[in-house]
């Protein structure tokens, strides 16, 4: 079983890890979701709380678009699978990383709908 | 009536710059904009901007873009961006609204300006040099203060050389920063930390399906320095087949990605450094002797610390305030056995040594004034063999780190405690391997024991090689 987090904004991969308030969290297993992934909001932004919750959520598996070297290496060190530098909505992501064929720094062009969704909230 | 075209017109900017359409994607960018994103145009043509720019100046969810949108406003802000190759960098942003002709607001033209380039142009006590922390008052470095400028002056490339730690990246970069392409990148790419094929891509990028893992163009370090300077450092460690290709590029200006077929045109200055002798190198064939004469144009030999005398005094009570302001530390100065102690050493790590003994000393020093025994005891031990001139030697042993000779018998007044003649490093990296044992190698209770945050005790264990 792995356990996914996504740090997500709206319905796009967050631009920055430590600027996100808002993870997905999924469990999935030979490609398939276990459950409904959840969100968890945060309080405020805080990069050492991210690396904090995911060590403590036990994830296993994280896919951000911007991150810092230092987190980048400290997770990677906790031996998490970090993919990074990834532009597009989630659900692409997440489609993306259960099959397998999500790599590192992809760019998924988003279609009018998913433009807008994009919005001020 | 004259349309301009938006990207010959961003190429103008001398800053990275973009355009957004109306639902804030992104329709040009130019090459400054590119290499400091991380990211070429066609890849992320359409993508929403502040995906790709990764900025905190208050663009939360584009609030900033959507306000300049509705008021027409334009707006000046702060803050960093993060960029794909996982550094943040600080700028300041300026967005203004683009209108059509009938005067619709349609879209915003981004210009960020690098915040560190700023600062060095305002420095206001014109001390050119300060800023990059380069002292000398010696004559030896007076000389090299004094070719600086004409150096800075002209596209021709330029060799740096001197021994480890004497401040060559520190040079090519105040040559840079007082060019005339200092407001385009500074690039820096050590030529003996990657392997061949790596460094390869590294400087000349490649293509999509070059080799196995390209999945995606890549610009390379030649294409991103475009109008700035490319600093390559470690010259003499750079494998002979790359020589030929960096001889190609310096002489046509033009270069094949790996895999491309269409050459790329670049205007780039390039700065060398090496600690070694390129002179022998080309001698036992390492170094090819055309690129060595290319390079060789202009050169700036910085001599070792233990030729500058003079400036010993001054480096050392730099470092001091440096420290002292950092740790909060109420030190004054050094007792005079202390100074006399730093005067007499050999430094031959050189500057990059010295700032090392003053923060152990710094850090060891719970008094008025730094003394005897807070310097680093390895300092009062004899070298055996110090280099005796300037000139680069060759090897990669010239440079050897004091030989702990146990034979040697120090002076009594230089006879200090075991405990003291270790570094600081080591004493905190057997702080942390007591703790260790003392939790049976739990992380936590050890981060927790030393009210340390897990990640600072990860930092400190990778420091240290403490990591499996």
């Amino acid at each position: 079983m792995h356990k996914l987090m996504i740090p997500i904004q709206g319905d796009f991969v967050a631009p920055r890890f430590d600027l996100a308030t808002e993870v997905l969290i999924a469990r999935y297993e030979d490609g398939s979701l276990l459950g409904e992934p959840k969100t968890i909001i945060m309080e405020r932004p805080s990069d050492e709380e991210l690396c904090h919750m995911i060590i403590e959520e036990h994830i296993t598996a994280m896919v951000c678009n911007g991150i810092e070297e230092l987190h980048y290496n400290f997770l990677v060190w906790k031996k998490i699978n970090v993919l990074d530098g990834i532009i597009g909505d989630w659900q692409t992501v997440l489609e993306k990383t259960l099959n397998g064929t999500l790599q590192q720094g992809a760019v998924f062009y988003p279609d009018k709908k998913e433009t807008s969704s994009y919005k001020t909230q | 009536m004259f349309t301009p075209d938006i990207k010959s017109l961003l190429e103008g900017v001398p800053s990275p710059a973009m355009v957004l359409d109306d639902m804030l994607r992104i329709v040009d960018m130019n090459r400054l904009m590119e290499a400091m994103s991380g990211h070429v145009i066609d890849e992320v043509r359409g993508i929403h901007g502040e995906l790709v720019l990764r900025s905190n100046v208050g663009n939360n969810r584009d609030r900033l873009f959507k306000a300049v949108l509705e008021t027409g406003e334009p707006v000046a802000s702060e803050g960093d961006i993060l960029n794909c190759y996982r550094r943040k960098i600080p700028v300041h942003c300026y967005i203004s609204p683009l209108a059509n002709r009938k005067n619709n607001r349609r879209g915003l033209f981004v210009v960020t300006e690098l915040v560190q380039l700023d600062e060095v142009k305002k420095d206001p006590t014109n001390k050119i040099f300060s800023l990059n922390e380069i002292i000398g008052y010696s004559p030896k470095m007076q000389q090299v203060f004094d070719k600086i400028p004409l150096i800075s002056q002209t596209d021709a490339s330029a060799l740096i050389t001197g021994e480890t730690g004497t401040g060559k990246d520190k040079i090519a970069e105040i040559i840079h920063n007082h060019s005339p392409r200092s407001r385009f990148p500074f690039i820096k790419i050590n030529c003996g930390a990657l392997p061949l094929g790596l460094l390869e891509s590294e400087l000349f990028g490649h293509t999509k399906g070059a080799f196995t893992g390209a999945t995606r163009n890549k610009a390379g370090m030649f294409k991103l320095a475009d109008r700035g300077t490319l600093f390559l450092t470690e010259i003499g460690d750079m494998p002979l087949p790359l020589q030929v290709k960096l001889l190609s590029v310096l002489d046509d200006r033009q270069f094949f990605p790996i895999g491309g077929e269409q050459s790329i045109s670049v205007d780039v200055r390039i700065i060398a450094a090496t600690h070694r002798s390129l002179q022998e190198q080309v001698k036992k064939k390492k170094f090819r002797e055309d690129l060595f004469y290319r390079l060789n144009v202009l050169y700036v030999h910085l001599p070792p610390l233990r030729e500058r005398e003079v400036d010993i005094r001054y480096l050392a009570d730099h470092f001091l305030e440096k420290f002292t302001a950092a740790l909060r530390s109420n030190i004054v100065g050094f007792t005079s056995e202390a100074m006399d102690s730093l005067l007499s050493y050999s430094y031959p790590g050189n500057v990059r040594e010295m700032s090392n003994i003053v923060e152990y000393a710094v850090n060891m020093c719970k008094e008025k004034k730094v003394g005897l025994e807070h310097l680093p005891g390895y300092i009062f031990e004899p070298i055996p063999e110090a280099p005796a001139e300037s000139h680069i030697s060759d090897d990669e042993n010239f440079y050897e780190q004091p030989q702990q000779d146990t034979t040697a018998q120090p002076s009594p007044s230089m006879v200090l405690s075991e405990q003291k003649q270790e570094s600081w490093n080591d004493i905190e990296r057997q702080m942390i391997i007591d703790t260790l044992k003392e939790y049976g190698g739990s992380r936590k209770k050890v981060a927790s024991h030393l009210r340390w945050t897990r990640m600072k005790l990860w930092r400190k264990m990778k420091k240290y090689g403490l990591l499996a």
